[in-house]
């Protein structure tokens, strides 16, 4: 269940983040996090002007990304609050391993993946013009019933993420004005702030913010690193805190950090993330395959140059005796110690600077499944693509309202299923993989193998574990890990499994159109 | 490039994403905790490692990408 510990550790107690802050310092970070928030904004607006009505142009600014806005607008809706919160929070507490996986599944499955499948769909959606995951493969199966399933499903995975999101950004406001703002309230303006920037800007002003967003993450972390090992002497100082305070810190793996937990973690979430909603609909924006290429190229060294920092942050104030209290965030806590208040509040901004670009992403990408795959074929299939943009918009308000309220109740039980959002999309990927490149996979096939491997997860997931007795051994049915492996990875191969069994078994109908799927080389 | 069997040179890249998938942690060293000028050993493997995973990328959206993906068959 170590997953879920990422999740508990991104959800600080305000209380304790907010302690030895003066009331000067407190206006400072108000004016840091309001100035960021205005130049959003004024970002946003110029978007606008340039954003034509039609959903091809609000949901992908017209297929026409650069490099550096695409790799920027995909990194930055990639990491939500993990790197600033969370990810130092596990290597203070566990160790710097989690740079590993981090390097293994961002670094590296995923630029594999970013060529398998992101490549691959953005071919296809030059030939056909989609806008969303569930449309092409509707599109392609003929069967609006796989096009709904598709997009429910990721619609339930998003629910809980984007609730999540608006959490972080409410504790981190409540920590950053020392209680003024109470949490409601800053859950609440997040709220009304990403509403008002989705619904105007598009795809086009998320992406141009994830950019100043994602270099502005960049910088700050690297400034805090010099700031902090000039105060302390050195990485060597802060090493031999850790040999005196956490020895088992600095030699590879640990009780926590075993192989089945690197692997299951680095393969569960590298595949995860292909299917969510924000990051799958950036396949289809880029404005040549030279852009993707050059994404595909810097992705590691990205990884390597934001992470790494961020981690070593969090393993050094384990080694310098930093205390920090049980549901605090460390980088703060480190900051607050070595550099001045200014600076960390800068550093908070970049943490709320993240959740807003994760979520705002994810409601514009969520509010696209929602009119296009869900309201446009089962309500009404005439809407005119007019109302259908405003539709987007109304969406994005329910969804975003829906997450709120949500996020208001903080119930533990959501976080778990927040934490296992990445193992619901994992499921979706193997048969999507397969329907990419095996031209006989059937719509039969598409159905019972995204439909069984989500039976199977989501069995995992609520129901509670029960022993169960087997040959004289007793295993623990619907545990989240079977001697340590996820068991999502167990739901990915019964996905992929069921995929090409029954595609084999079944024949394809004649409104199936496997030559869709067919570019180039094929 | 020098005319190349299409199978084998697709089983070099195969290879080649396979080496560096599974190279990223460095296994040989678990359990070691050796220091180089503050940071474990095992970072400087992967920080090395990650470079060279950009290296076989940017190899390969040279001469392999185009090959399987879109571009005309090789």
């Amino acid at each position: 269940m170590a997953e879920i510990g990422i999740w508990e550790a991104s959800m600080p107690n305000p209380a304790l983040l907010s302690g030895g802050l003066s009331t000067a310092a407190t206006s400072v970070e108000l004016l840091v996090v309001v100035g960021y928030l205005l130049v959003a904004l004024v970002v946003g607006l110029l978007a606008y002007r340039l954003t034509g009505t039609d959903a091809e142009d609000y949901y992908l600014a017209s297929r026409s990304l650069g490099t550096l806005v695409l790799l920027f607008t995909t990194f930055a809706t990639l990491l939500s609050a993990f790197t600033f919160f969370a990810g130092p929070n596990l290597a203070y507490r566990q160790g710097p391993e989690w740079i590993l996986v981090m390097g293994t599944m961002d670094g590296i499955l995923f630029a594999i993946l970013w060529y398998l499948i992101g490549y691959k769909q953005w071919l296809i959606g030059q030939q056909h013009g989609y806008v969303t995951l569930p449309e092409m493969l509707g599109d392609r199966f003929g069967s609006t019933r796989l096009r709904g399933l598709v997009a429910g499903v990721s619609l339930f995975w998003l629910f809980p993420y984007v609730m999540l999101q608006q959490m972080g950004a409410g504790e981190a406001l409540v920590g950053l004005t020392d209680g003024a703002v109470p949490y409601w309230g800053g859950a609440a303006l997040i709220t009304v702030f990403m509403i008002l920037y989705v619904g105007l800007a598009g795809m086009r002003g998320v992406a141009w913010t994830d950019t100043i967003q994602g270099l502005f993450m960049l910088s700050v972390i690297w400034i805090a690193v010099a700031w902090v090992l000039s105060a302390i002497g050195g990485p060597a100082v802060a090493a031999a805190g850790l040999d005196a305070n956490n020895p088992t810190f600095l030699a590879l793996g640990s009780s926590f950090y075993t192989p089945q937990y690197i692997i299951s973690t680095a393969v569960v979430i590298a595949f995860g993330v292909t299917m969510f909603p924000q990051i799958n609909q950036r396949f289809f924006v880029a404005e040549s395959a030279a852009v993707l290429k050059r994404s595909f190229t810097l992705w590691p060294v990205l990884v390597l140059l934001l992470f790494v920092p961020a981690f070593l942050l969090g393993t050094w104030a384990a080694g310098l005796g930093i205390s920090v209290p049980e549901g605090a965030n460390v980088l703060p806590v480190l900051l607050g110690e070595y550099t001045p208040a200014w600076f960390a509040a800068l550093v908070i901004a970049g943490a709320m600077a993240a959740m807003m670009s994760s979520s705002d992403s994810m409601l514009l990408s969520g509010s696209s499944y929602f009119t296009r795959d869900l309201y446009r074929p089962f309500v009404e299939p005439a809407v005119t693509a007019d109302r259908e943009a405003w539709l987007a918009r109304g969406g994005v308000v329910a969804f975003a309202t829906g997450t709120f309220l949500a996020s208001l109740t903080r119930p533990g039980t959501l976080i778990q299923v927040g934490s296992t959002a990445f193992g619901g999309f994992a499921q979706l990927t193997l048969p999507v993989m397969v329907a990419l490149y095996w031209a006989k996979t059937t719509r039969v096939g598409m159905l019972a193998g995204i439909g069984g491997s989500q039976l199977l997860y989501l069995s995992h997931v609520f129901l509670p574990a029960t022993p169960v007795a087997i040959g004289g051994t007793t295993i623990p049915l619907f545990a989240r890990t079977y001697g340590g492996w996820d068991v999502a990875l167990a739901g990915m191969v019964v996905g992929a499994v069921l995929t090409i069994g029954v595609s084999w078994l079944t024949t394809a109908g004649v409104d199936e159109a496997a030559e869709r799927f067919a570019v180039g080389a094929d | 490039m020098i005319q190349m069997n299409p199978s084998l040179r697709a089983a070099g890249w195969l290879l080649a994403f396979a080496v560096v998938v599974a190279g990223a942690v460095p296994w040989f060293l678990w359990g070691n905790s050796q220091l180089i000028g503050g940071l474990p050993l095992w970072l400087w493997w992967h920080i090395g490692w990650m470079i060279v995973a950009t290296a076989v990328f940017a190899a390969f959206t040279r001469h392999g990408w185009d090959r399987y993906l879109g571009g005309i068959n090789g």
